[in-house]
């Protein structure tokens, strides 16, 4: 029985509304980029919805992930709020960091998104103690660790994987190939099997349609829920697409890739049309319902751009705080005890 | 009072935060049945068991970024990093991940974790087991860093250093481990930030961390045999650094010897001196004068190795040095 057999309409629309927020923040960050409104530059996601909402709709908010650059799709996806991530874009206090991590390390520990992270396959180490802790303090929760092709060039992946088998860990790699790493094609950079590289540790590999949700949750659901009952660590190949180039202000990108490949892989790959398409054609919306849903991401996006270009930027008293994280005053122990 | 080794206070430290607090947890290369090649967690895996004194895979930066994320989540960490010269190794995990997490976050993200590490030459291990790298973690932000002097600095600042709520790097002195000093049976923790005046003084300060602390202290011997007054002060931690209490050595006394085993330039004596230049200059007697290991890979030979670090001998030559100055000026 597919895990999907359980899921309303309701749980469909969302993840095609999840989808579409993704999209939507997107568009509207790029267009904060070339208007000369947002700081800095950033790393858009589109193309590559359905692998954080697919994932991300598997998960509760005790269940952490860590992202990457491109980290915008995940944290939407996690749970989090278009107001507070537009602001930490553009460096407002009200952000989600208060403004000090920017488009690079959002981090919304309340929805479990211990951050992006701005070292390619940096939170590898992190995604992985985030689920050995769970081992030691015997709780459920699952970790997702997502990153990019890119990270299958770094040492620390296999370092960290190697243990998270050794010591079954309740960690799912989730490895987007979105295939190009910067502005080279994966095949010039990782030799051989990608998936045999996890599975050389013992790791159970998978690979998946990273264009399509449905499947994408499917094969989430069963591993995470494997994961809870201490079956992992598992690893996920998602295999996708990133429409925009390696971040806003990579504009000419032929040298790398063609038009034509662009234009199919938006035409007759794009995940929110592949998912409204099937929506309509199960009955289960019509064109009506999936354009009001766009237009309501839309207004949102648009009242929370418009919140975040007015809000406040933190004042310049911020900017030695959190340096340190404070430390209660310690004095030897009367034979308590902290749990 | 008792005696016991710098490796027993180390070991008695982490025992009494681990049951304190069960979140505690050791991991490293070789900690558990073989307590490290120094032999400084013997034991400790037979109270507590193995899923709390933990053996990695030789996977530094693998083992140092799960304990930055197990941190992150809730538990605290304490890494055991075998040899100091492995920081390289771990770099990308200490200074880009575990320093920064609270900080990029906004403060909701924080990294109570503690890495175990060394320092020192004159072992005869060569240059890539004896360099004492603090300079290098503590020139980042969000990183503490303490530098014991004795088994009693040791066990002291172990036990604050588990209970701090930040990233916190302990250099220990490889050439100190079975070296023994009084040590109270009583709970006692040493807090971060307040150096501490081990030799009252009046005619020049020596200013000293870790292992460089007992060659101030056998200088500063010699020279009170000779009627020369030295204050001896031991940092204990780059960072928070004590500066007022350096910088009141420093007025008092118009003259000052900085010693730290790291390599000399861009180092650690660099910053407390340049810090002294900024703020105590119009006390100074003398130029502010620093020690370091020199700036060469340290060599195997021992007819080599020994000319690379500080020795007593040479901290009392420099002392006459700018006393001499003193003489010449008449005052």
């Amino acid at each position: 029985m597919s895990s999907q057999d359980e899921l309303s309409r309701d749980d469909f629309l969302r993840m095609y509304s999840q989808m579409v927020r993704i999209r939507t923040f997107e568009d509207n960050a790029n267009k904060l980029y070339l208007s000369a409104k947002m700081p800095g530059l950033t790393h858009m996601y589109s193309g590559q919805e359905a692998v954080a909402v697919g994932i991300c709709e598997t998960l509760t908010s005790e269940d952490s992930i860590t992202s990457t650059h491109r980290g915008h799709g995940h944290c939407v996806a996690k749970g989090a709020n278009f107001k507070e991530m537009f602001c930490e874009l553009l460096g407002k206090e009200e952000g989600y960091c208060r403004g000090k991590g920017g488009s690079m390390h959002i981090a919304d520990q309340a929805n479990g998104n211990l951050g992006a992270n701005a070292i390619v396959g940096g939170s590898a180490g992190i995604a992985t103690g985030a689920a050995f802790s769970a081992k030691y303090q015997e709780r459920d929760d699952v970790t997702v660790c997502f990153f990019g092709d890119g990270a299958l060039g770094q040492g620390l992946l296999y370092e960290v994987m190697n243990m998270a088998s050794l010591w079954s860990l309740p960690v799912i790699y989730a490895c987007e190939n979105n295939l190009y790493g910067e502005y080279t094609p994966v095949e010039e950079m990782a030799a051989g099997s990608l998936i045999a590289r996890a599975e050389a540790f013992g790791i159970e590999a998978f690979e998946v349609d990273g264009q399509d949700v449905r499947a994408v949750y499917d094969l989430a659901q069963t591993l995470v829920s494997r994961a809870r009952q201490g079956e992992g660590p598992f690893f996920v190949l998602l295999n996708t697409y990133r429409y925009h180039g390696h971040h806003v202000g990579d504009i000419n990108r032929e040298y790398y890739r063609s038009k034509e490949e662009e234009k199919y892989w938006k035409d007759e790959r794009d995940p929110i049309t592949l998912m409204g398409d099937w929506l309509i054609a199960e009955g289960m919306a019509d064109d009506e319902e999936l354009t009001a849903v766009r237009d309501k991401i839309r207004a949102e996006a648009k009242e929370a751009v418009d919140y975040a270009l007015d809000a406040a930027y933190p004042p310049e008293s911020e900017v030695d705080q959190h340096v340190f994280a404070a430390t209660p005053a310690s004095s030897p122990s009367q034979g308590e005890h902290h749990a | 009072m008792r005696e016991i080794s710098f490796a027993q206070a180390v070991n008695e430290a982490i025992a009494e935060e681990m049951r304190r607090d069960p979140n505690v947890f050791l991991m490293g290369e070789d900690v558990a049945e073989a307590g490290t090649p120094f032999k400084v967690l013997s034991g400790l895996v037979e109270e507590f068991g193995s899923k709390r004194v933990l053996d990695t895979p030789i996977s530094e930066p693998g083992f140092v970024g799960i304990a930055v994320g197990a941190a992150l989540t809730g538990t605290r960490p304490i890494v055991d990093l075998m040899f100091g010269d492995f920081l390289f190794l771990v770099m990308d995990q200490i200074a880009n991940q575990a320093a920064k997490q609270h900080y990029m976050s906004g403060g909701k993200l924080s990294v109570p974790m503690v890495l175990r590490t060394n320092l020192g030459a004159t072992r005869r291990s060569a240059a890539q087991h004896s360099q004492s790298l603090q300079a290098l973690v503590a020139h980042i932000p969000g990183l503490k860093v303490a530098m014991p002097s004795s088994p009693y600095e040791a066990k002291g600042l172990m036990k604050t250093a588990i209970r701090d709520n930040n990233p916190v790097v302990i250099f220990e002195d490889k050439l100190m481990y079975q070296a023994k000093g009084e040590v109270p049976e009583e709970e006692y923790l040493i807090p971060f930030g307040q150096a501490n005046i081990l030799r009252a003084g009046t005619d020049i300060s020596l200013i000293a961390t870790s292992s460089m602390v007992q060659v101030a202290e056998e200088a500063a011997q010699t020279l009170a045999a000779e009627g020369i007054a030295a204050e001896v002060i031991d940092v204990r931690t780059l960072n928070p650094l004590d500066e007022e209490t350096l910088l009141n050595s420093v007025k008092k006394t118009s003259r000052v010897i900085i010693l730290d085993e790291g390599h000399q330039s861009y180092g650690v004596t660099a910053e407390i001196a340049g810090r002294i230049s900024e703020k105590a200059f119009y006390y100074l007697d003398a130029p502010v004068s620093r020690m370091g290991a020199m700036d060469v890979p340290i060599p195997f030979s021992p007819a080599l190795e020994d000319l690379t670090v500080p020795n007593p001998q040479g901290v009392v030559a420099k002392a006459h040095e700018l006393m001499q100055g003193a003489q010449a000026y008449g005052t």
